[in-house]
């Protein structure tokens, strides 16, 4: 029933997905229209905040801090989950952690699985697992809903089908519920959700989540969330089942004083999303009576142990970096080949498949530095990105033996002109020679041969000039005598 | 009762060497205090200029707010039952008999199936505290409150506030929550909404798409 998963193994460079998606401007006005909207909330909800700085301050430290005492902290949190009757288990990787969930599925006795949304599960690529399994997974949140019908792939790490407009979404579900009545309306379209999945929330007996913050101090986890979808998957089902990064874990109680405060702010542009759920291990006849988590690594540990990216694992996935970002506003989130889109995916992805992936990613930003002007968490998203850059350029280097490294002979050859002169003045003559070939009617060039084609693949470049500096400069002094 | 596992033993290896050192106890806690907290974390408005805040608030969310003295209490839940046409409302054990109306059925929950939660109209419930600044409303499985399943699948929800349980910030109500953090608790911001097609807020999805909050002195 899913689609095919977003992989960043197999999908292809993102200025080739970028320039597809460029093509589809019905695409490209339901991504403007939705991430202006967000922009416009967020900055309202923030502006009232005369504290939101402080608020950064404490959400950076605090995400800092966790990460420096992350063994503790998650040991911690398996002892007091366990403690309140919570079963802990941890995955080394999105293989192990598939085994662990098709596992836990099939103990509960359960064919079919209630989900909230969560990122973490498109991340491990689950409801594949678990359809290989003939277990029937059914996406409870209303965005998730329309891509599971659509066979369609998340574009965002909130609203996951932002890049759907009301008809399209509409076809969707008059073509997969049967409703050959259904208006557009967003209300109608709600409406027939509710209905939809009412049954499912009431009979279905194992429900699957995320965790937005798992808590060390009490081993209870949080989970943030609009529709009332996630109240019931929590609430209802006789098994649940917590898939959660190590990088989730909050030191205590009291530090969601901060979270609480920064995430729905950022996410949504509200000061508070409709409903919050904190719950510890098993409360006795109230909600499911068999709880697992599972604590997934994935690749996390790999970026922890990189001081210049570890920051990369502070994030609250709010995406309002995506929504500030002029590269996402442009492509959309497939562009990026992962379920991580935008700024904080440019980063996130490549460091999630130790840089052999997705090499192209760190490159999708013009560093204009908004996203990290938004990050609730103060994550210095450039700065990562021009690390993992230079992590690229290297892996690549090494790949090849220096002297077959085209570009670092390049780079040699220029070093030596620019060192001189006259070598110099002489490589502007030829290169304005061969330039005058290339020039559009515009006076722009749009195209460069061989390997300066990489700067000519983005942007424009304008026409050289009749004369060098130094030849208007030198003339100049001879006019003024 | 936790296991050592081999993934868990290589997980905490991983972090222990990306870190250069392994944590404890005591490096945890003082660095916990190191967290600077420069933020607002008590109450600045007097009481009526914040009680004023949370009923803009949940009412922005398109909840309805009723002001109330202590003794009016079930003259208001009867105007509300008669306004939204309700004959009756599923209560949770605990709810003071002076706030049920006479002329209505209030039935108790003692394990009533999702079913009939379902068939049922409505709920009434207390409530732990309140946040002005959010316009959030505390709910947790103690007298008076029940558990989550109860404000969850009937599609109206009458909620009591007492305006002593009213604070003004989130970290105020994180301090009042922090004896009872591992209750299941639910932070309930106005009635169930999603902003999932065209970024457009609609009320009412999965929860209740009504909420009425009656905020008595």
């Amino acid at each position: 029933m899913s689609g095919t998963a977003l992989d960043p193994k197999t999908a292809p460079a993102f200025p080739i997905a970028a320039r597809a998606a460029m093509k589809d401007s019905q695409l490209q006005r339901n991504v403007h229209h939705a991430t202006q909207v967000i922009q416009t909330k967020r900055a309202r909800v923030v502006a009232e905040m005369a504290d939101w700085q402080e608020l950064r301050e404490a959400g950076e430290h605090i995400r800092r801090h966790t990460m420096e005492h992350l063994d503790f902290y998650l040991q911690e949190f398996e002892v007091n989950c366990a403690r309140a009757g919570g079963i802990v288990h941890w995955a080394t990787d999105a293989e192990e952690a598939r085994q662990i969930v098709v596992g836990l599925v099939k103990a509960s006795g359960s064919d079919e699985v209630i989900k909230i949304k969560s990122m973490t599960t498109e991340e491990i690529a689950l409801n594949q697992a678990l359809e290989s399994e003939d277990i029937h997974p059914f996406e409870t949140d209303l965005a998730e809903l329309i891509i599971q019908l659509g066979r369609d792939q998340p574009s965002h790490i909130v609203v996951p089908a932002l890049h759907k407009n009301r008809k399209q979404i509409k076809e969707i579900f008059q073509r997969e519920m049967h409703l050959a009545d259904l208006g557009d309306r967003p209300e109608d379209l709600a409406d027939a959700a509710r209905s939809f999945l009412r049954e499912k929330f009431l009979h279905v007996r194992t429900g699957v989540s995320g965790a937005n913050f798992l808590i060390a101090e009490t081993g209870g986890v949080c989970v943030v969330e609009s529709e009332g979808n996630g109240r019931m998957c929590l609430t209802l089902p006789e098994t649940l089942i917590t898939i959660a990064g190590i990088d989730k874990i909050l030191p205590r109680f009291e530090d969601l004083e901060v979270m609480l405060q920064l995430l729905p702010r950022s996410a949504t542009g509200e000061r508070m999303n409709p409903y919050n759920s904190v719950w510890t291990g098993v409360h006795a006849g109230d909600g499911p009576q068999t709880f697992h988590v599972v604590l997934l690594d994935n690749g996390r540990t790999g970026i922890l142990a990189d001081w210049e990216s570890r920051q990369t694992l502070h994030c609250i996935r709010c995406a309002a970096c995506q929504n500030a970002c002029p590269v996402y506003r442009q492509t959309g989130g497939h562009a990026y080949g992962s379920v991580y889109a935008g700024p904080i995916g440019a980063i996130l992805t490549p460091q999630l498949q130790e840089m052999h992936y997705a090499q192209s990613l760190p490159y999708a930003s013009s560093l204009c530095g908004a996203c990290y002007e938004v990050c609730p968490v103060k994550i210095n998203i450039p700065e990562v990105l021009i690390h993992l850059r230079q992590k690229v350029v290297e892996q690549n280097a090494a790949q090849v033996s220096n002297s077959f490294d085209i570009e670092a002979l390049g780079m040699k050859a220029m070093a030596v002109t620019f060192r001189n002169e006259r070598r110099f003045r002489a490589a502007q003559r030829m290169g304005r020679a061969a330039a005058k070939l290339l020039p559009r009617k515009d006076g722009w060039i749009t195209w460069l041969p061989g390997m300066l084609g990489g700067w000519t693949q983005m942007r424009d470049l304008e026409e050289m000039p009749q004369e060098t500096f130094r030849d208007w400069w030198q003339k100049r002094e001879k006019d003024d005598r | 009762m936790t296991v050592e596992t081999s993934s868990k033993l290589e997980i905490l290896r991983r972090i222990r060497e990306a870190n250069h050192t392994s944590s404890g106890e005591e490096a945890a806690r003082n660095g916990w205090r190191g967290v600077p907290r420069n933020y607002k974390r008590a109450r600045v408005h007097p009481q009526e200029v914040m009680l004023d805040l949370l009923v803009d608030r949940l009412r922005e969310y398109d909840a309805t707010v009723i002001r109330s003295d202590h003794d009016r209490i079930a003259h208001h839940v009867a105007l509300r039952l008669e306004e939204r046409g309700k004959n009756g409302l599923v209560i949770p054990a605990g709810i003071p008999a002076s706030w049920l109306s006479v002329g209505f059925e209030f039935v108790r929950d003692d394990g009533l199936t999702f079913k009939e939660l379902d068939m049922l109209g409505g709920v009434l419930t207390g409530s732990t505290l309140a946040i002005a600044e959010t316009g959030t409303i505390v709910l947790q499985n103690l007298p008076g409150q029940g558990r989550r399943a109860i404000s969850l699948i009937p599609d109206y929800h009458l909620c009591l506030v007492c305006t002593e349980d009213v604070v003004e910030t989130v970290p105020e109500a994180m301090r009042r929550l922090q004896n009872t953090a591992t209750l299941a608790t639910t932070f309930i911001s106005g009635p169930s909404a999603t902003a999932d097609i065209e970024m457009t807020r609609i009320k009412g999805v999965h929860g209740p798409r009504t909420l009425d909050v009656i905020l008595f002195a």
